[in-house]
């Protein structure tokens, strides 16, 4: 395995090759936002937020998808990826129906942080309202459709992870939604395993279980990162510990 | 059915769709029952089901050769079928003048400037008759490139023809087929992209209905040429009789053993295999069309990898549009120096630039006089196809822009008609040279409510995957909305401009990236338009 030096921001880091561009700002010790990435999941680049700009690049790059190149010069923080990923994050808002004070994770939600991280404090954009439903057939858990923001990390970590395939994405456009098994009510679901999975990977409050009230999602989004770590290094390590 | 050398006259009666909807098939049963009332028989009088005549507005189209001289007939009603076989058979006969106003000119423009490459055999041949694609020279060239030429000898010619993408992204064939062809060694695919969905464009089914082993021979000399030996050809389902012409077609060859023992004399193993689309215009990307090969869900996926280095099953897999795959036989039996010389050069041009080489077809509709097909060399000015072939728009009213490229493109406006057909001048002017569609608008046209219907077909054409094209479309559409209704704001010309650029620069694939062109084109061109939009909603006296 080859080494690639490049930089971030003017400071020279080295990645492992085939590590992604997102891994690359990690380690020049950039944050960038990210929604539909989750550490252990195959990066899909769906959201936008995570755009960074690559020097001799006409346009912006999705860093969880990108990859980086010897000597490649990547900038993260330039007025025009604020605005762009100000505006992404906006959309995210006005294309759902996402009421923090009443939602189950409020305080746990990545959409909030992201909101809080681009500065974004209103949308310039009217809000869609769109009519979504409540699935709540399952006995431990509830999806509510309202609160997704079709990042599709729960279809990864059922399919990659839990191996089931329970979740899947029907419609297209705007009309996209996530359905269970095939489009049943999830508690219908027979290949549901009922491991939780999904809802430890959901960013926002869609999908959360059934005693938790507003403000109360536990999230345990590290899960499926050391779940496909141990599988991969044929050990487990439990949460907290350091990595070996 | 083939013509014979003896038949002393013969009638080829356009079976293509837009012909078939004006009664073409109609009228070709009325010329036979016709032919057998005047006592003659097939041999006399050839009456033959053909491909496009390009004509397409005018159809039925019915293209005769007889004693009363070649002539091209349009819209000739079923019921006067016995005239048009009188003017047929003889010279001067009354029945030419009484049909006089049916009678088109061969010698029009929209005919004489058309220089066919890849429609040489459209309107010639019989589209379900191999043995009539035979002899004429189909599969030719693929026997020459089995028996003859090695893969690399294939990719120089193509590589030196100038050939570019005619799916309207215009990457260099060559280098397409070289980066396939040169990937570790390992199974290959071919894959033809027939998932023709721009509104305003029938290129591809042109070709696929009357030509469907046109496309085939492309098809298997790529798979020859990067070493693949199976392929498939990926037809949209809103094609139905494209679909059952190359369905049959491909039956036909396998009938005869295949491509290797059927036109090449060797055993080959190339298997072609047909796939229909389900309706989703994304599925034309290349990396949605995989999926939907694959029978996944037809969203697209980020490049690199392109699909020339990781494709249907993870091997490496060649992706090349139907009409530039219908351009190779003609490239292979010329030689690619032929083709690179029939372009014109354009003015400016820089050196070294990427050529643009070759023809291109364009479907030609919208305010115009003569809707159809034209295929004509790259680098002829706009106005020349519009104005010169297209006759302009009805009613001698002036043209007021040009719409290239679909729900990618954007609209040259009429100041810029003299722009010469290449991708780079198209793009200059925030168009595309796209697929080639090309729509007319006359002066009636508002602005603002094309790019809304533009705006509308990608809301409804995204796959929903990434957030700027799933809710930055609705975003959009909602703000012209505005402009359309008259009640916009002066900042809402601003959110538009930010809102598209937006969209366009952070999507995920080339649908979501040229979703805002026809926005941002007629933005750019007809600002005055959107810009009134906003002062009728100032006025109140003004209420609608």
């Amino acid at each position: 395995m080859g080494v690639i030096t490049l930089t971030v921001d003017g400071a020279a880091v080295a990645v492992p090759a085939g590590a992604s561009l997102l891994e690359a700002c990690r380690r020049a010790g950039v944050v960038l936002p990210t929604l539909c990435h989750l550490d252990g999941l195959t990066p899909v680049g769906a959201c936008r937020l995570c755009l960074v700009e690559v020097e001799g690049v006409g346009r912006p790059v999705a860093a969880c998808v990108g990859e980086p190149a010897e000597g490649m010069a990547v900038h993260t923080d330039t007025p025009q990826l604020r605005q762009l990923r100000r505006m992404g994050v906006e959309l995210f808002f006005a294309e759902g129906n996402h009421i923090c004070a009443f939602c189950v994770a409020n305080g746990a939600c990545e959409l909030q942080d992201v909101a809080v991280a681009v500065g974004m404090d209103h949308s310039r954009f009217p809000y869609r309202y769109p009519q979504r439903a409540v699935d709540a057939s399952h006995p431990l858990f509830t999806l509510d459709h309202n609160r997704c923001i079709l990042c599709t990390r729960c279809v990864r970590a059922c399919d990659e992870l839990e191996g089931a395939h329970v979740w899947d994405v029907a419609e297209r456009g705007s009309h996209c939604r996530i359905v269970a098994g095939l489009d049943q009510p999830w508690g219908a679901v027979e290949a549901c395993t009922s491991c939780g999975l999904c809802v430890d990977a959901c960013p926002t409050g869609a999908l959360f279980h059934n005693d938790a009230t507003t403000a109360e999602k536990q999230a345990h989004r590290e899960r499926p990162a050391l779940l496909r770590e141990a599988r991969l290094g044929h050990g487990w390590r439990n949460q907290g510990e350091a990595p070996p | 059915m083939s013509v014979t050398a003896a038949a002393t006259g013969r009638l080829r009666c356009c079976d293509a769709s837009a012909c078939r909807q004006a009664g073409g098939p109609a009228l070709r049963q009325a010329l036979i029952t016709a032919r057998t009332a005047a006592g003659l028989a097939e041999q006399d009088l050839a009456i033959q089901p053909v491909g496009c005549l390009r004509l397409c507005g005018r159809g039925p189209l019915v293209a005769a050769e007889g004693a009363g001289g070649p002539g091209l007939w349009g819209g000739v009603p079923p019921e006067r079928a016995g005239e048009l076989l009188a003017a047929v058979r003889a010279a001067g006969d009354a029945s030419a003048e009484a049909l006089a106003a049916h009678r088109l000119d061969p010698h029009h423009p929209f005919f004489a400037l058309q220089q066919p490459v890849v429609l040489e055999r459209c309107g010639l041949i019989d589209p379900d008759d191999l043995d009539d694609a035979l002899a004429h020279g189909a599969y030719a060239q693929l026997r020459r490139c089995v028996r003859e030429l090695s893969p690399e000898a294939v990719r120089d010619e193509v590589r030196r023809s100038g050939l570019r993408g005619r799916g309207g992204a215009g990457y260099p064939t060559g280098l397409k087929w070289d980066t396939v062809a040169l990937q570790p060694p390992g199974p290959r695919l071919v894959v033809a992209n027939g998932d023709e969905g721009d509104p305003g464009a029938f290129m591809d089914r042109t070709v696929l209905e009357s030509d469907p082993h046109r496309l085939l021979e492309g098809l298997a000399i790529a798979a020859w040429a990067v070493a693949a030996e199976r392929g498939y050809v990926y037809v949209r389902a809103e094609y139905p009789l494209a679909i059952a012409r190359l369905r049959r077609a491909l039956e036909q060859v396998e009938a005869r053993g295949g491509f290797g023992a059927a036109f090449c004399g060797t055993p080959w193993p190339l298997q072609l295999e047909v796939r229909v689309g389900a309706g989703a215009y994304v599925c034309g990307e290349e990396t949605a069309l995989l999926q939907s090969i694959e029978g996944r869900r037809g969203t697209p996926r980020p490049r690199p990898p392109y699909p020339a280095q990781r494709g249907l099953g993870g091997a490496p897999t060649l992706i090349n549009n139907v009409e530039t795959l219908a351009a190779v036989p003609a490239i292979l039996r010329e030689g690619g120096a032929w083709y690179a010389g029939l372009g014109v050069a354009a003015e400016g041009e820089a050196a070294g630039a990427p050529a643009n080489a070759g023809t291109k077809v364009f479907s030609l509709s919208g305010a115009v006089v003569n809707t159809g097909v034209v295929e004509v060399p790259l680098g002829l000015p706009l106005r020349t196809v519009v104005e010169t072939m297209g006759g302009g728009v009805p009613g001698g009213q002036p043209v007021k822009a040009v719409q290239t490229g679909g729900p990618s493109g954007g609209c040259i406006p009429a100041s810029h008609l003299d722009t010469p057909l290449s991708y780079e001048a198209l793009a200059a002017l925030g168009s595309i040279l796209g697929s080639g569609g090309m729509v007319v608008l006359g002066p009636e046209t508002a602005m603002p409510a094309l790019a809304r219907y533009f705006m509308g077909f990608c809301v409804e054409e995204s796959c929903g995957k990434c957030l700027p094209c799933r809710a930055g479309t609705v975003q959009l559409a909602a703000l012209l909305d505005r402009f359309v209704a008259g009640q916009a704001e002066p900042a809402d010309l601003e959110r538009l401009a930010e809102l598209g650029a937006m969209v366009k620069a952070t999507s995920l694939c080339g649908l979501g990236q040229s979703a805002p062109n026809p926005l941002l084109a007629t933005l750019r061109h007809f600002r005055g338009e959107y810009e009134a939009a906003c002062r009728a909603a100032a006025e109140p006296g003004r209420a609608s």
